[in-house]
């Protein structure tokens, strides 16, 4: 049992043999194996060459990553440009590392970021905390927030890596109108919450790419 | 021993899911299975209101002497028997099943709206779906809508898509606060809790419903979407807004108070307490805080300064000074204790009171005298065969006096009769008569006589009422409005008083503190009181300094922020105010959630509570009176609160001989002719006072500022209801909307410090003969 605790757990390479061997490896006989042995190692070397690179010159060349890596969190829009927050601080009762914190606000008539009453007022993500599990995703009952793939996410300023609401909003896309604005004539926010509401209305405002005439 | 503890009470015992328990008899099958620590769900089962069974979550078996209900029957409803057999959803298969039959069909209408909601994740409907519910629900129609959320009055908001129609609110509105302003209308799918149009829910104790909803249909306008459950930090502290003790809870958020909820305390407040104890706390956020030490430079402005500096500067001002120290009606205990000391010891004065409002010596006396030993309690209203109220108005001045009384007048017509001018809402719902104080005859040593602050305003009337119940063997008790009052009296914050309620005057009282403070004597000559010494300040070779604590100059009167103009005045505030512009050195001190400490109540119980926003860095009154006092060599050595509590128990009450009270004869109205009329006022509970700044919501429910005259006078007048008429004296005038109600014919009634109705600001009285024309 004492001797069998001591053999070593990787295969042996014969150097244990070769080192209790009285025999030596000597003159012809050692320069032959040596050459050899060297060969081999340049032919793996060779080979390499001819076969598909894996690395690319980051940060000039960039590789898009798997489709659902978790990289920055993004704060969607509906299609008329209201947001979809409600400010309901499920994405911060769900995280682990505790990186979420959301102040609610009260949309008014003349001032409405969300369809319904509520919306998200103050919005942050610290990123030097958030572990990118995920889990504020599945908590988010309107789908406001998702993770999109941008993975640099590094700063020499601590501060700078505390994201805001202004940092996490999704880009207006053709279309919207920026909040805050009027909902949707005749709708309320379960139409919105259904995807009923697919493009602004002209009362609610100008749509970003479109200019007044 | 009273009869009732002698009686004894019939014990009955039944088996609920299969555990024997016995349980006075009348006892609720719900509350029994409490008691064996099953819980069964429910939502309009609540202890200190009647059982309703409107919302059926309860449903048991129930079996008697072997004959078994037909059907499931409300837990919350039925009264156990003896030979009751009660299987509970844990044991039966028909109680669990109707059970989630009733959740799913109180969530077919229920919106889904939990994560906007502010009753999320405190929620009984939440929590009892999960437990109680099924996985999903089978309903696939269209839920039912209504338009939301609506204003049922400027600080509740209804939303009755997700009332589950349990009538707490509104069985709370009608025998708790007597106010059924807010009733279920309509019947079947459509019943919804609404208010009558013209009569929004003005009631002072609409806050309970928002806390006792097991919804969120019943918001605060106040707290709408400003934190989540999970956010908060719940600390126990007491109420400063009044003296009558609450118990409450303070929910901070980052070093933020966003809400306050009524406490449990049994002894007081039950689970209730008042619209401004529950909203009015932004008095802190609202005026800019003093924020650090200020001293008045050369050039006669304040300056930003140092401690060390304001200290010095402080110390130089008072020291070896004739000063008075005006303490205020808010102060903790602890507080006040240092006031108390500091006077003694540090200026060596005796010219030292806690009263900021109008008084006299008669009061002085009386508080002197009798108050501390007084013992009236809660529980002796609830037994009270008369209660008397002298110059008080419980549902204005001490709101859970009046809901213990609304209680008793509810439950078994407890005669009420109160000196006032005019029967208030508040004596009107509990069905209070006029009396004059001096003909009342009829009090057993069961009656309880509530002598309020404002009996100090009518000379004799404290006398006449300490007279009647030294006569009639009946309770006597003395109501002040504010917080601190009753504990500051403890404290000796008076001028005829050392703490524990040592007499100035008594010689073995001085050494027996003197030696426990450890210096040489103490000041013999008595003190003046919080008038005299405004007066003291400005005449020649009298007072030359003062320490003003926590007072708004108009409360005490029209010239008192005059009267301090021309002295040195060192000011300790939480936010500018009056005084601060006007002092000579501004010291910032803790708000009440900032800092420890305690208040004594109208019975004199002790309600202690910690400091709630923990990285607070304003230090108490007590601290800084000790930094004072060391500079200027006469320390109190009072480093924390902790320090004075422990020296407070140490000192203990006094035992020995008290002072006397001397009461004097009752002097008779004023008498008013023509168009002169005799002014009298009271203030309400929600009105300008300094501790209801900042929050609008609150304010909305403030009863409007009229003016109330007799038919007669409207007649002479020739004014109806609403129109106005100018009261007015020599200083100045208001002129109000009118009410015609029954009142003397030569009396006049106005709030005494509502919007358009400030009494002592402007007509420099708080009771007098003022004039009175049509507007």
């Amino acid at each position: 049992m004492a001797e069998n605790s001591l053999t070593p757990r990787y295969p042996d390479l014969g150097l244990i043999a070769a080192a209790k061997s009285e025999k030596k490896i000597e003159g012809d006989e050692l320069k032959a194996k040596g050459f050899f042995t060297q060969l081999q190692g340049f032919w793996v070397t060779f080979i390499t060459m001819f076969k598909k690179v894996n690395t690319v010159n980051y940060p000039e060349v960039k590789e898009p990553t798997a489709a659902r890596f978790h990289g920055r969190h993004q704060l969607n829009r509906y299609d008329d440009g209201l947001e979809k927050c409600i400010g309901c601080e499920l994405c911060a009762w769900a995280c682990p590392a505790d990186a979420i914190l959301v102040e609610a606000g009260d949309n008014t008539e003349t001032e409405r970021f969300s369809p319904g009453e509520r919306y998200g007022k103050v919005y942050q993500i610290n990123y030097l905390r958030c572990v990118f599990c995920g889990l504020c995703i599945e908590a988010c009952p309107t789908r406001a927030l998702t993770m999109t793939n941008e993975y640099e996410l590094a700063d020499d300023d601590r501060a700078k890596l505390i994201y805001e609401k202004q940092d996490l909003l999704g880009e207006m896309r053709a279309g919207m109108v920026p909040a805050p604005h009027p909902m949707y004539p005749d709708t309320t926010d379960t139409n919105y919450y259904r995807g009923e509401v697919t493009k602004a209305h002209p009362s609610q405002g100008t749509p970003i790419g479109e200019v007044n005439a | 021993m009273s009869t009732e503890q002698l009686t004894e009470v019939e014990m009955i015992t039944c088996v609920i899911d299969g555990f024997e328990v016995t349980v006075p008899k009348g006892t609720l099958v719900i509350r029994a299975a409490e008691k064996l620590g099953i819980q069964i769900p429910r939502f309009c089962d609540h202890p200190l209101l009647s059982p309703a069974g409107a919302c059926r979550q309860c449903l048991v078996d129930v079996e008697i002497n072997g004959r078994a209900f037909p059907k499931p029957q409300a837990s919350c409803t039925i009264p156990v028997e003896t030979g009751m057999i009660v299987k509970t959803q844990l044991t039966s298969p028909v109680a669990d099943k109707a059970q989630k039959g009733i959740m799913e069909l109180l969530l077919i209408n229920h919106p889904l709206d939990c994560p906007v909601c502010d009753k999320g994740g405190e929620c009984p409907l939440q929590n009892q779906a999960m437990s109680n519910g099924r996985e999903s629900s089978r309903y696939e129609g269209k839920k039912r809508t209504y338009d939301k959320p609506v204003a049922i009055s400027t600080q509740v908001l209804l939303d009755r898509e997700r009332c589950v129609l349990c009538a707490r609110c509104t069985r709370f509105s009608e025998e708790i606060a007597g106010d059924p302003f807010i009733t279920l209308n309509e019947r079947g799918a459509l019943q919804q809790v609404g208010i009558y149009e013209k009569d929004p829910f003005q009631s002072y104790f609409s806050g309970n419903t928002v806390q006792i909803c097991p919804v969120g249909a019943l918001t605060g306008a106040s707290y709408r979407f400003r934190a989540r459950p999970f956010d908060l930090v719940s600390v126990d502290s007491a109420c400063e807004h009044c003296a009558s003790g609450c118990a409450m809870r303070t929910d901070i958020r980052r070093g933020k108070t966003l809400r306050r909820l009524a406490g449990n305390d049994a002894s007081v407040n039950e689970e209730w307490n008042c619209d401004k104890g529950r909203w009015a706390f932004k008095y802190l956020t609202t005026r800019e805080r003093v924020s650090t030490p200020m001293v008045r430079g050369e050039d006669g402005e304040l300056h930003e300064a140092s401690w060390p500096e304001a200290i010095a500067a402080a110390a130089a001002g008072l020291k070896g000074k004739r000063a008075g120290v005006l303490v205020g009606g808010r102060v903790t205990r602890e507080d006040a204790y240092g006031y108390s000391k500091f006077a003694r010891v540090a200026l060596g004065t005796n010219d030292i009171d806690f009263r900021a409002r109008p008084h006299t010596d008669e009061e002085t006396s009386f508080l002197s005298s009798i108050a501390l030993d007084l013992k009236t309690t809660y529980a002796d209203l609830d037994k009270a065969d008369h209660v008397v109220l002298v110059e008080f108005e419980p549902e204005e001045e001490s709101p859970i006096v009046f809901l213990r009384l609304y209680k008793q007048s509810r439950k078994r017509s407890l005669k009420v009769s109160t000196t006032a001018a005019r029967i208030s809402r508040g004596n009107h719902k509990l069905g209070a008569v006029r009396v004059a104080l001096s003909s009342v005859s009829d009090l057993t040593a069961k009656s309880v006589i509530l002598v309020g602050e404002r009996a100090a305003e009518s000379a004799g009337a404290l006398s006449t009422a300490v007279a009647l119940a030294e006569k009639s063997g009946a309770k006597l008790a003395w109501i002040p409005r504010r917080a601190g009052e009753r504990g500051a009296l403890e404290m000796g914050a008076i001028s005829t008083l050392l703490p524990g309620g040592r007499p100035v005057s008594d010689a073995s009282a001085r050494v027996d503190l003197a030696a426990a403070w450890g210096v040489d004597s103490l000041p013999t000559t008595p003190g003046r009181t919080t008038s005299e010494i405004l007066e003291a300040l400005n005449k020649e070779d009298e007072l030359e300094a003062v320490l003003v604590g926590g007072v708004d100059p108009m409360d005490i009167s029209a010239d008192a922020l005059s009267q301090l103009l021309n002295t040195f005045v060192v000011s300790l505030e939480i936010s500018h105010s009056s005084v601060t512009a006007i002092a000579d050195v501004v010291l910032p001190v803790a708000a009440v959630v900032e800092k420890r400490g305690s208040f004594a109540d109208w019975q004199g119980s002790v309600h202690s509570f910690d400091k709630a926003q923990a990285d607070a860095l304003s230090r108490s009154d007590v601290r800084i009176l000790t930094m004072l006092s060391e500079a200027m060599g006469k320390s109190i050595n009072l480093p924390t609160v902790s320090a004075t509590e422990r020296e407070i128990a140490s000192l203990g009450k006094w035992d020995g001989a008290k002072i006397n009270f001397a009461p004097i004869a009752s002097g008779s109205a004023p008498h008013a002719e023509g168009n002169h009329a005799n002014l009298t006022s009271w203030r309400l509970l929600l009105d300008l006072g300094t501790l209801q700044e900042g929050e609008a919501n609150l304010a909305g429910t403030a009863r409007i500022a009229r003016a109330h005259i007799s038919s007669k006078r409207a007649g002479d007048l020739g004014v109806a209801n609403g129109d106005l008429v100018k009261v007015s004296n020599d200083r100045g005038s208001l002129t109000l909307p009118v009410v015609i109600i029954d009142i003397a014919d030569d009396s006049i009634w106005v709030p005494r410090n509502s919007l358009n109705s400030q009494v002592i600001p402007t007509l420099g009285f708080s009771s007098g003969i003022v004039t009175v024309v049509k507007a």
